[in-house]
């Protein structure tokens, strides 16, 4: 079987299955084959469970042979964030204060993956508890972009997208704080997935910051993407914030977009490297080509969203992260004399700098005479952001933008500079603020690296973000082009 | 310029989180926690009065559902990845000897 079928969309994998022309076990053998050839340089994985994987898709094969019913990844292989919990599988979030924890349940999302008949292959590496920018941060190893090793592939979830991108498995599932879904999948050159707040169930996700958290799919073609997302929505009882939305995200792909007014936001293009303002033009052009009308749209207090961001998602992480203290699992520190030293050992050599240091921030934030000059300020501050938003989609259909103010950086060279790493997420962060959908795929290369181009959707409206990725893939192809490794 | 925070304000913040920073840990987190928080500072230019908070954004307020038991984790799944265990407890260091456990 050549490798070949590794770079072949989901959906395209999935027709092969439905025509015997491959089964599932041939399948996830070759990608395991192609994980062992790349993984060595990339290293997007943080486990695999070849024996797992291989017996889920000949029960996989069994069930096809029967009918297939109407599973709609049966026989598939996917990648899973190590945020996200699969029973019995080691469950690290990157860190070593997770050491040896084994989730006793799925997520939801795994429940719904499994039902739909996918081959869980493996848990990919990310920044530790999703924070940071570049999986470097993650206390295993980092992570390398496929498409130059020397490249971060962005974060947190960077092992979903370079998986992704190196053609180890066509689907995966990443988690979006500020941008984790999103800015990876732009630097690796994928498309990526931040659902409506709600859309997904966070159950079973390990929590960063629960009011931006959102599981997000990730796949080379918007198709595929669209095709996860239909699986992993809807309604959940046990997240209290989950919506009763869903939809067949994958069904009616082509539609006329004439008429269809996108708007972009002059904060984001003012100052932008000409490179990738490029590349949002061409974006802008060929919708135009197809009858959209673009305009200028403005968010005035864009510029607020990084400040905001950094107050409230290391406040929400200060008190999410408190329970990981070595009492009830993972890592506990030795030969403690009483509890409060336990705790403080425990963390301190459990947790990476970088994490320590958000909930840092994040007690300061909340601790007692600073509630409302930060938290309470920042909370406000994003009610205007969001009313940005509701202003802007009075006037535009969708928002048109770049994803990054830059290409993928260099290994090391942001690594000791928190608040230069946390400006790549500058376009990304008040999606996330605002509970909106946004969607990024590959919009064409600057020096060579992807340059991922970034819809954002009106509540609930993911619909109109897969219709127009799906036309820009149709239109351009750069989503055909893979990196040699 | 004064300082945004000090080291000994770290050093409470690093006690309330459960933190315990050696003192060449505590300059280093010191710079670093001034740095982040000068820059968040940015939102002091903004004026907020009467604007209300955006805690969530999902259009909903309580979420209830019916008080009736359902199947959960067995006693043995919610110990399996305990660190120490004793029968069907988790066993802990001493609590009642720390001074500051409350």
């Amino acid at each position: 079987m050549s490798p070949d079928v590794c770079y072949l969309s989901a959906v395209r994998q999935l027709e092969m299955l439905d025509r015997k022309e491959i089964s599932s076990r041939e399948l996830v053998l070759v990608h395991l084959a192609r994980v062992k050839k790349v993984d060595g340089v990339v290293k997007a994985f943080l486990s695999i469970d070849e024996e797992s994987a291989l017996k889920s898709a000949e029960k996989a094969d069994e069930i096809r042979a029967k009918g297939g019913g109407c599973k709609k990844l049966l026989g598939l292989p996917v990648a899973v964030k190590d945020n996200i919990c699969v029973k019995g599988h080691a469950c690290t979030c990157g860190s070593k204060i997770l050491e040896g924890f084994r989730p006793p349940y799925n997520a939801t999302v795994v429940e719904r993956l499994l039902n739909s008949g996918a081959v869980i292959i493996g848990k990919t590496n990310m920044d530790e508890f999703a924070m940071g920018s570049s999986t470097e941060h993650s206390c295993f190893f980092p992570t390398h972009n496929p498409w130059d090793p020397a490249r971060v592939p962005g974060g947190s979830s960077g092992g979903s997208a370079a998986a992704v991108a190196a053609g180890e498995v066509s689907l995966s599932l990443g988690s979006d704080t500020g941008g984790s879904v999103r800015q990876p999948a732009n630097y690796c050159g994928v498309a990526g997935f931040k659902p409506t707040y709600g859309l997904v169930s966070r159950y079973g996700l390990i929590p960063f910051a629960s009011s931006l958290d959102q599981i997000g799919p990730m796949g080379r073609e918007v198709a595929d993407v669209a095709l996860l997302l239909s699986v992993i929505a809807g309604k959940d009882d046990k997240d209290s914030t989950s919506i009763p939305a869903a939809g067949d995200y994958h069904k009616s792909l082509d539609r006329d977009v004439s008429g269809l007014r996108i708007g972009i936001p002059k904060e984001f293009i003012e100052g932008l490297d000409p490179e990738i303002k490029n590349r949002v033009d061409e974006a802008a052009g060929i919708f135009r080509k197809k009858g959209a009308v673009i305009s200028e749209v403005t968010l005035p207090h864009v510029e607020y969203a990084m400040p905001a961001y950094y107050v409230i998602a290391p406040a929400e992480c200060s008190s999410n992260l408190a329970r990981f203290d070595g009492a009830r699992y993972g890592h506990r520190a030795k030969d403690a004399s009483d509890v409060l030293t336990m705790f403080k050992k425990t963390r301190m050599e459990g947790f990476g700098s970088e994490v320590k240091r958000r909930i840092m921030i994040g007690t300061y934030a909340l601790s007692s005479g600073y509630f409302d000059a930060y938290y309470l300020k920042a909370q406000k501050v994003r009610t205007l952001i969001r009313q940005d938003f509701e202003k802007a989609f009075s006037e535009c259909d969708v928002i048109l933008s770049p994803t990054t103010p830059i290409t993928a950086f260099r290994l090391g060279e942001k690594i000791d500079d928190p608040l230069s790493m946390y400006l790549t997420d500058l376009y990304t962060v008040s999606v996330n603020l605002a509970g909106l959908p946004g969607l990024v795929f590959q919009g064409g290369f600057v020096n060579g690296m992807p340059a991922g181009i970034q819809l954002i959707g009106k509540h609930l409206d993911e619909k109109t973000l897969i219709q127009l990725g799906h036309l820009f893939q149709k239109e351009t192809g750069y989503h055909l082009q893979h990196p040699a490794l | 310029m004064t300082k945004k925070i000090t080291e000994e304000q770290v050093a409470g913040v690093a006690h309330l989180a459960r933190l315990e920073l050696e003192p060449e840990e505590l300059a280093v987190y010191t710079e670093k926690l001034g740095g982040i928080l000068e820059y968040v500072d940015k939102l002091q230019e903004l004026d907020t009065e009467g604007i209300e908070a955006t805690f969530q954004v999902v259009p909903m307020s309580n979420v209830f559902r019916e008080d009736e038991s359902r199947p959960g984790l067995s006693v043995d799944e919610v110990l399996q990845n305990a660190p120490e265990r004793s029968g069907d407890y988790f066993k802990m260091p001493p609590i009642l000897e720390s001074e500051d456990a409350g």
